[in-house]
């Protein structure tokens, strides 16, 4: 089957992301979304440490350590972007102006629960950031994850069994085999993979799956 | 007159008590007053009780005051990183107590204590382990858990610019937690690169009122940026 690589799932997370819209993209594989917004398009990003219209990495020796990202790696600020302190910037996530939100995960509930904060191993130290600010912050919820862990289990889960970060939170999956919408009627598959077919998908996942008129996902 | 301005850093600490309750400002290196939190390393006060959004990085500033063993207890949202081997040996010791915030609501807490608000219903965290033991309510239909205002004794804080009043402007994301902690404080004390005379702020951009502010010290850009890149790095 042809499975799709990091920067080919951003790409097509990013295809998803339309004009005019406000996003915040979370640490890790998210971040790879936007090498691939559209430049036609108009896209805002928000950094929850207080930057609307943060722009891409500066030249090297141009860093400017007062103007980082919430990974703490140095950024720039596009014309037209805005500097607030944290509560506003929490704000604008809890308040509803944030459009989406594309967050990794360690697991996904077939109802939209996500798990990405804390293995829930006893001697782990747990750190929460912005995570569950921002699984609850946004219109839309994206994740992007592999779908398998490493030792082959499905990431996509009847009930979460590392600790939640929200309930009920995450609208749409973007794997490295499929494109699933979490709906009030359950799992919905939009696009899988080519050599893959719904069957397999949903054998793999050991949850149940409906679907669409499914598409070619690249 | 009013002046806020004091000569030292020593001075500007002198009051900072055992067992205070103290937000330090900063998000990663970015707006952190390294320069202060040396300074209250020096001053001594122990069985603090540190409000950051870290617990410290590499050995100096922050981590360096757990490292001497002078903080308590830490309310923060984001202990562990790849270089917080300070906090991680002292929390692995039980040496250190840790109260983990998501850091919305680590930031509404202190906006609402500096607000005169006694607590508030947010949905961040309802249904999660941050959230166990804490007063819950379903408001139009969705889940909300109930947070208290988190005050302090001291705010220290690092602003770009300064006068004698306690006005302030900050500089891109060093602004982050500034301007809510400052509000949140019995105490706030800045390290600011520059003062400047009364009326050279623009008022339409000052982001801090002088009257959240209680003392301010000029620490030089030089020493303070470097402080800054060790941290990145």
């Amino acid at each position: 089957m042809n499975k799709l690589n990091r920067d080919q799932m951003a790409a097509r997370v990013a295809r998803d992301i339309p004009e005019g819209a406000v996003v915040n993209l979370g640490i890790g594989l998210p971040t790879l979304v936007a090498n691939h917004l559209p430049k036609d398009r108009e896209i805002l990003l928000h950094s929850e440490n207080g930057v609307l219209g943060m722009g891409p990495a500066p030249v090297a020796g141009e860093e400017d350590y007062d103007l980082i990202n919430a990974g703490k790696q140095p950024v720039t600020l596009l014309r037209g972007g805005s500097f607030f302190h944290h509560a506003d910037s929490f704000g604008m996530m809890r308040g509803g102006h944030l459009d989406f939100c594309v967050l990794g995960a360690f697991q996904v509930s077939a109802c939209g629960d996500l798990a990405n904060w804390h293995t829930g191993a006893p001697d782990a130290i747990p750190a929460v950031g912005g995570a569950m600010d921002l699984a609850i912050g946004a219109k839309q919820v994206f994740v992007m994850m592999e779908h398998l862990t490493k030792q082959g289990e499905s990431k996509i889960v009847e009930h979460c069994s590392y600790p939640v970060t929200g309930v009920g939170c995450v609208n749409r999956i973007y794997t490295d085999l499929a494109v699933i919408d979490v709906t009030s009627e359950g799992l919905r598959v939009q696009e899988i993979v080519e050599g893959l077919s719904f069957d397999e998908l949903v054998k793999m996942s050991g949850v149940p799956m409906r679907r669409a008129q499914v598409k070619a996902y690249a | 007159m009013i002046n806020k301005i004091v000569s030292t850093i020593a001075e500007a600490l002198e009051d900072l008590n055992d067992g205070a309750t103290v937000m330090i400002g900063g998000f990663g290196p970015a707006g952190l007053p390294a320069e202060l939190i040396d300074a209250l390393i020096a001053q001594g006060a122990k069985d603090l009780t540190i409000v950051n959004n870290n617990a410290g990085n590499g050995e100096t500033g922050l981590a360096a005051l757990l490292k001497a063993r002078r903080v308590r207890k830490i309310i923060c949202s984001f202990p562990r990183q790849v270089d917080s081997q300070v906090f991680d040996a002292l929390y692995r010791a039980g040496d250190i107590e840790l109260e983990l915030v998501p850091q919305g609501n680590l930031a509404e807490r202190i906006r609402a204590a500096g607000a005169g608000i006694g607590g508030f219903f947010t949905p961040t965290a309802y249904g999660t382990d941050l959230a166990k033991g804490k007063e819950t309510r379903i408001i139009n239909g969705r889940g909300y858990v109930l947070e208290l205002p988190i005050h302090a004794d001291f705010a220290l804080i690092k602003a770009e610019r300064g006068d004698r009043w306690g006005n302030l402007a900050y500089r891109k994301t060093a602004r982050n937690f500034a301007p809510i902690m400052a509000t949140a404080a019995k105490c706030t004390i800045v390290q600011v690169h520059e003062i400047v005379e009364l009326g050279a702020l623009d008022p339409e951009t000052i982001v801090t009122p002088g009257i959240f502010v209680k003392r301010v010290v000029r620490i030089a850009r030089s020493a303070a940026a470097s402080a800054a890149g060790s941290q990145a790095a």
